[in-house]
């Protein structure tokens, strides 16, 4: 399991933007770089972070070798209603990885 | 040993092999990439997206980035996709993010990795159907481990 940091509020007002901080422990191998033998490397990289409030997808991406290695992504949303936020990491190699944070949500 | 004609006849061959060497995208690379993610008749107009990255950066590997959309984030009109590209990375996609009206602000962060000084392109995806984008221009002191 790869070590994931994420930033989330503990609690929120209904309504009110919230922003989330996910970064995650990958190398994020590029397929373009020669390792200590000479041969290229392999391509080993995370191709999709999507993450879901209560089910619902919020917010996706799609990334790729540019993207620098452990992953940082931030992005914003709406606090709805309190519930389960559900981080998904999917990448080359059968790499998949899920972490949920609760959050209260006050009116 | 070869002579010094043959070694002179060789040179261009010579140059274009290690030319290759590290991939590069190409500006015409990019134009494709950005067709692809515009699709069928998009048509780009430049505003409305903000870049916020270093214009001089001394490591490559690590860039952070961010893009801000003008974009009031409603289910009438928000923006669904924002994507970025670069000129001379390897590969020109570097991320497609797909936000929706729940994200109540069109902002992303990131890090990316810039192999050399180049130019960089953000696109948002409109609601409407428009595409808004911004190019800024960067400069890599040291680059992303490209060549090891």
């Amino acid at each position: 399991m790869a070590r994931v940091i994420l930033q989330v509020p503990a609690t929120a007002v209904r309504g009110s933007v919230i922003e989330l901080r996910a970064l995650i422990q990958h190398p994020m191998e590029t397929g373009f770089r020669p390792g200590s033998s000479g041969e290229v490397l392999p391509r080993d990289i995370i191709r999709r972070f999507a993450c879901a409030w209560d089910g619902e997808e919020v917010f996706s991406a799609e990334l790729h070798p540019a993207i620098a290695a452990n992953p940082y992504l931030a992005f914003t949303t709406i606090a709805t209603e309190s519930g389960t936020l559900t981080f998904t990491w999917k990448g080359d190699n059968g790499f998949a990885q899920t972490e949920t944070r609760r959050i209260t949500v006050t009116p | 040993m070869p002579s010094r004609r043959a070694m002179l006849a060789a040179a261009p061959a010579l140059l274009a092999l290690s030319a290759t060497r590290p991939a590069s995208a190409t500006p015409a690379t990019m134009r494709d990439a950005i067709a692809a993610f515009l699709g069928e008749g998009g048509t780009l107009r430049e505003g409305r997206v903000a870049i916020d990255i270093p214009p001089l950066v001394e490591n490559g590997n690590t860039v952070p980035i961010a893009i801000t959309v003008e974009s009031p984030m409603t289910p009438q009109d928000h923006v669904q996709r924002i994507g970025v590209f670069t000129e001379r990375n390897p590969l020109p996609q570097v991320i497609v993010a797909h936000l929706g009206p729940r994200a109540g602000r069109a902002a992303i962060t990131t890090r990316m990795r810039l192999a050399t000084s180049q130019r960089i392109i953000a696109i948002a995806a409109m609601s409407d159907g428009s595409f808004w984008s911004e190019s800024t221009e960067v400069v890599v002191t040291l680059a992303a481990c490209v060549e090891g």
